[in-house]
């Protein structure tokens, strides 16, 4: 895709999306509502006009073709099987439409619910199965027509947390198998970082960072990412030397060539340490009071008052154990690179 | 009415535990109380129906002396002038009238909730007007239309024109539950993404899971073709309403009015039957 634009009115919804999917692999596209993600899936698809830019399929102009003849399967975040066939009619509709022969037909069907684990489902209608099912069956029949791509407009969505997970990692078993080039839209990051062999972070019709997940949770190209990926904790700082100071801890940046000047550092929660008991009367090191600890599974999530500023620690679960809410704390921040975002330090500070 | 009894004792079993005895008395009561004002409904409302028909069947079987029995009056029906005929142009009607209404309305409906939905409202506006003008207005403006038809064709087959507009309210508002039933959008862009054509997705995607919207459409298509008089009789067709209409003019033939009568209602039931059981049947193959 190059300089992909699209305006719905006055308002802008692709500002010139430039992305290259490279042969098998899987792209997440990330952001929040509203960024433009649905919309750039839509335009490849070609199930939406360009206002402008061009997306070429191996070497080819795609972008005036209607979405019939763009070899692309889909599969979307509403349950989109056609209620009046069976699984298997489903599966076969695109293969019908090519007109391959019956002894085919029945072959790559079977073929593809075994793939999705369904062959006994088979004879059953939509509403036999459960949305699971039926996402599966979605991913089938657009597994089947042997597309170019295969775009996932957030599958998961509608499923509950389990079968999400489950889905989610026969997803990318079934695309890895296949080696098929994978465009897979969500809002969640927790997906899109599981998933994917590179995700792009949108923004206002644009793509802030497109990177591996690592790359992306660790090293965010702007602040944006850095507070949209995961959690993030904002400590108003000085920029000094390519270095900032928060907190009276001075930590490398991402970006050393960061202009001198006050600026809010953002540091993630695992960074910071916590260790019962009260610091030192000088401040040094940190000391707050626990507020909040939330269990999340494995970890726990502590929320810490120190002073003015609300400070959040991600910690294991047992060492989060030892802790109560009212109960003093210290704090250490990992001296991890991080960005600064120096366009809110007035609005943290409020 | 036995399966009422038995719902109201199966609603019985579910009574919570551990309820007073007076209290579940007094629901017990209040049930029998309210099972009683079913059936009185029930009774009054199927009397009210039934009479009526029953009467008209019972005159239609009158015989020559009061209070005898005949079959003369149903015989009489292919042998009473035009009424054949009238039958034969009515049915002919029916037909011609649901396939223009359904040709007509099913894609046109269907490409404007997929591609043009901002239109929707003006056509639902068209559809539904002929609703608000009434049937004498409406032949005041068609006479001149229908002199003008008539002077190359006077066939009248020709009432189809006008039972078409007629039907677009009914029409409408069955097709348009039937696509509000389904997610056509989605369905049509699954099917886009797999390589159908915009014809394909109408016919093969969208029709067939809006079948049940597409038969009552028919049903009240036909229905309003099958009774539909004020039209035929000021522009001088005869149709089967308005040859019933003259046949009750001519009082030696009341029989006749009354079995030709029965006979169109029961079609009328017969057809309903039908298409409530291809309507459930298709949901009963899904489900």
């Amino acid at each position: 895709m190059e300089g992909l634009r699209r305006h719905y009115g006055q308002v802008v919804a692709l500002d010139g999306v430039d992305l290259t999917l490279q042969p098998g692999e899987l792209v997440a596209l990330l952001g929040p509502s509203g960024c433009g993600k649905t919309t750039t899936l839509r335009l490849l698809a070609g199930l939406e006009d360009a206002d402008g830019g061009t997306i070429t399929v191996a070497g080819r102009d795609v972008s005036r073709l209607p979405a019939s003849k763009r070899d692309m399967g889909m599969v979307f975040q509403a349950y989109s099987l056609f209620p009046h066939m069976t699984v298997r009619q489903n599966v076969a509709f695109g293969l019908r439409l090519r007109k391959v022969s019956k002894e085919d037909r029945d072959r790559r069907d079977l073929q593809m619910l075994e793939l999705v684990g369904l062959t006994e489902q088979a004879d059953r209608y939509a509403s036999q199965i459960s949305g699971g099912q039926q996402q599966r069956v979605a991913l089938a029949r657009a597994l089947a027509i042997e597309p170019k791509v295969l775009l996932l407009d957030e599958p998961l969505s509608a499923l509950d947390a389990k079968v999400r997970a489950q889905l989610r990692d026969q997803i990318r078993r079934i695309q890895l198998e296949l080696g098929i080039t994978t465009l897979f839209v969500t809002h969640d990051q927790e997906e899109a970082l599981a998933i994917a062999d590179r995700v792009g972070v949108m923004r206002e019709g644009r793509i802030e960072q497109l990177a591996p997940p690592t790359e992306v949770y660790s090293r965010p190209a702007t602040s944006f990412v850095a507070e949209f990926v995961g959690l993030t904790n904002r400590l108003p700082g000085t920029v000094s030397s390519g270095k900032v100071t928060a907190l009276g801890r001075t930590l490398p940046l991402v970006d050393p060539g960061t202009p001198d000047g006050p600026a809010v550092a953002l540091v993630r929660p695992e960074a910071v340490t916590l260790a019962s008991g009260a610091g030192q009367a000088d401040g040094s090191p940190l000391s707050g009071t626990v507020i909040a600890i939330t269990f999340l599974g494995a970890t726990s999530r502590v929320t810490v008052h120190v002073g003015d500023l609300t400070i959040m620690a991600q910690l294991s679960t047992s060492d989060a154990s030892a802790l109560t809410a009212g109960s003093q704390v210290t704090l250490a921040i990992r001296p991890d690179p991080v960005l600064v975002s120096a366009d809110k330090v007035a609005a943290s500070e409020e | 009415m036995a399966a009422i009894g038995s719902l109201g004792d199966s609603l019985s079993v579910v009574q919570p535990a551990g309820q007073p005895a007076g209290q579940q008395g007094m629901q017990g009561g209040r049930r029998r109380r309210l099972n009683l004002f079913r059936y009185a409904m029930f009774t009054i409302f199927g009397l009210f129906f039934l009479l009526p028909l029953v009467a008209m069947v019972r005159f239609s079987l009158e015989g020559t002396k009061p209070g005898s029995f005949s079959t003369s009056a149903w015989t009489q029906i292919g042998s009473t002038p035009g009424l054949l005929s009238a039958i034969e142009i009515t049915l002919e009607l029916v037909v011609l009238t649901c396939v223009v209404v359904l040709v007509l309305l099913v894609p046109t409906m269907i490409w404007i909730r997929l591609r043009v939905q901002w239109i929707a409202r003006i056509f639902e506006f068209l559809c539904v007007l002929p609703l608000a003008i009434p049937a004498i207005v409406l032949v005041v403006g068609l006479v001149p239309v229908y002199n003008r038809i008539e002077r190359t064709t006077v066939s009248p087959l020709q009432l189809f024109w006008v039972y078409v507009i007629l039907a677009l309210p009914y029409a409408y508002r069955s097709l348009s539950a039937g696509l509000t039933a389904i997610d056509a959008v989605t369905l049509a862009e699954a099917a886009r993404s797999l390589g159908a054509s915009w014809a394909t997705v109408i016919l093969r995607v969208i029709v067939p899971n809006m079948w049940q919207g597409i038969l009552n459409a028919l049903l009240l298509t036909s229905a309003l073709v099958l009774g539909e008089f004020t039209i035929a009789e000021i522009l001088n067709y005869s149709t089967l309403p308005v040859a019933l209409f003259n046949i009750s003019r001519a009082t030696a033939n009341a029989g006749v009015l009354f079995s030709t009568s029965t006979a169109a209602l029961l079609f009328a039931f017969i057809l309903l039957l039908v298409l409530s059981y291809a309507g459930r049947r298709l949901q009963r193959n899904r489900a």
